[in-house]
């Protein structure tokens, strides 16, 4: 199953009886597997519901891609596992690392963009991609600080991976304007620069200013509605790309269904719109 | 970076991460390094992480929170999360072994049940995850000759999860605990046990007591109907082993009666 580039939700337990109730109308969800790496019970249960009325994606934290060792076998076989079941139209993970030597930890962290780092990455990539059977999409993630010891900049990095594995990409347009603002350069330098071909997934996010830094230090928080001056970079990167798939995230301070649903109607907008002025295909 | 150098990234990082003490930790790192763990937004990282893992510790233990307080069990749920990262990405079942931290916890001592009410937080967690086993219908029980009964066995549905405490009241606790009951005040304080099930989709739980604990321990050993029910004499010798059978069956803790085509 392929998604249209339509608007997607974030799927929360706290939403399950409205997700499965919400028109079908190109309507899709997303979840991250870890949430569902159980046995069985009523998670797998809720998200076969959902799935025989609406598109799925698999939206993964724990692949840990940029460690400087292999996925873990289990857990990408566990992945696999649920890829078999669950069928999403899409797959996917971060440029980052969340496990080390055998212990995990709930964030995705940074590392030099190296052109050996770029080796191992895309032999991740490979090893996850052999595994399902399928390609995966990789999105940008979150910068905080900078760290020493770059050999090339993001977006060279993402389309190197791509080009090499065959995967494609998810562009977080929140995590770009986090980015931006954390560590200086122009968020939309990067979003008119991003290989508009490989992107096969949009997310967007809220943010907020640290508590203690204020300002000067933007959290990719996952807890407030997604920023005008991010509505605005989408707007622009739509315009430029044209419509894909776009993903309205929300992982904490869980507003009703209808509040998310109609940031998720907000998104549909701005791709009905780009779908009406896009030129007819040519036969 | 040469050869090896993302992993002693990762190595530092990893480790400053979860520091108790962060300026400890950079005291032999390389100047670049410690620039970037000194660097004020590192703290995001790490706020980030202990967050996470404080978040599910909290959210997988409702009863225990419910008795000492989110500030207290986020306080504790720190210093185990630093100690004892998880090695599996689901946090749904982060927590593994928390029971026995707070055990020897030393600002728990004088909270004894505790660590039984963390257990069985864990098992509701474990239930509610579990393989969709069938039910034993207690018919085919009903129906087979004493003789073959007797040296059948009856495998543990794969939600079961059972505990017995001899000095507290354990299922009262846990019970008003998971539903929040502010007093806790009249409970009488004998030993009990707690069989958690998940029969159909959602997790139950029943007060048992220590023969059905034996019964059961038994069962999960692989040992024929025979020798669980002497286990459950001995455990207890005025257990009513019929009515032991029909509860134990009634809640769903069974997943299969393997009869021995030998006998």
């Amino acid at each position: 199953m392929t998604l249209s580039p339509s608007a997607g939700l974030s799927l929360k337990p706290e939403h399950y009886a409205d997700a499965l109730a919400a028109p079908a109308d190109a309507r899709w969800f997303e979840v991250h597997p870890e949430n569902y790496l159980v046995d069985g019970g009523p998670r797998l249960a809720w998200l076969g519901a959902i799935r025989a009325r609406h598109p799925l994606s698999l939206h993964s934290v724990s692949l840990s891609l940029a460690a400087d060792e292999p996925p873990d076998a289990g857990r990408v076989a566990r992945l696999a596992r649920l890829v078999a079941r669950f069928e999403p139209a899409i797959v996917s993970e971060h440029l980052a690392w969340s496990a080390w030597r055998g212990s995990y930890v709930p964030d995705l962290l940074p590392f030099p963009r190296t052109r050996a780092a770029l080796d191992r990455i895309a032999a991740n990539v490979s090893i996850v991609q052999d595994a399902l059977g399928r390609t995966i999409a990789i999105e940008n993630p979150s910068h905080y600080l900078p760290v020493p010891g770059h050999e090339q900049d993001e977006i060279a990095f993402l389309s190197e991976l791509a080009r090499r594995t065959g995967c494609r990409l998810l562009l977080d347009v929140n995590n770009v304007y986090v980015s931006a603002r954390n560590l200086g350069f122009a968020a939309e330098a990067y979003v008119d620069a991003f290989p508009g071909d490989d992107v096969a997934e949009i997310h967007l996010a809220g943010h907020r200013a640290d508590p203690s830094l204020g300002e000067g230090l933007l959290v990719d928080s996952h807890d407030a509605p997604v920023a005008s001056a991010v509505w605005a970079l989408y707007e622009r990167l739509i315009a430029r790309i044209g419509p894909r798939p776009t993903l309205v995230e929300r992982d904490d301070a869980l507003p009703g269904f209808a509040t998310l649903d109609a940031e998720r109607a907000r998104a549909q907008a701005v791709l009905t719109r780009a779908n009406a002025r896009a030129p007819e295909p040519v036969t | 970076m040469g050869e090896g150098a993302l992993a002693a990234f990762q190595d530092a990082f990893a480790q400053a991460l979860l520091a108790d003490d962060v300026s400890a930790e950079i005291a032999n790192a390389p100047p670049e390094w410690a620039a970037l763990v000194r660097h004020p937004a590192f703290a995001v990282y790490r706020n980030t992480v202990t967050r996470g893992l404080v978040d599910a510790i909290v959210a997988n233990h409702p009863a225990v929170l419910h008795l000492v307080g989110d500030e207290w069990l986020r306080a504790a749920a720190t210093v185990y999360a630093r100690r004892h990262p998880p090695g599996d990405p689901s946090l749904l079942r982060y927590g593994d072994g928390f029971d026995r931290f707070l055990a020897s916890f030393p600002p728990a001592a004088d909270l004894r049940y505790l660590a039984d009410v963390a257990l069985l937080d864990r098992a509701w967690s474990d239930a509610h995850g579990a393989r969709d086993d069938p039910v034993v219908d207690p018919a085919t029980i009903a129906a087979l000759a004493p003789e073959r009964l007797a040296g059948a066995t009856l495998v543990p549905h794969a939600a079961a999860r059972w505990h017995w405490s001899d000095e507290l009241p354990i299922h009262a606790l846990w019970t008003r605990s998971r539903r929040g009951d502010a007093d806790l005040g009249d409970l009488a304080w004998r030993g009990e046990g707690v069989l958690v099930t998940r029969p159909r989709d959602a997790v139950e739980w029943i007060a048992v007591g220590r023969a059905a604990c034996a019964f059961l321990d038994a069962c999960a050993h692989g040992r024929p109907l025979a020798d669980a029910a002497a286990a459950a004499s001995r455990a207890d010798r005025n257990a009513d082993l019929a009515r032991l059978m029909a509860m134990l069956l009634d809640a769903g803790a069974f997943a299969r009666l393997v009869v021995d085509a030998g006998r």
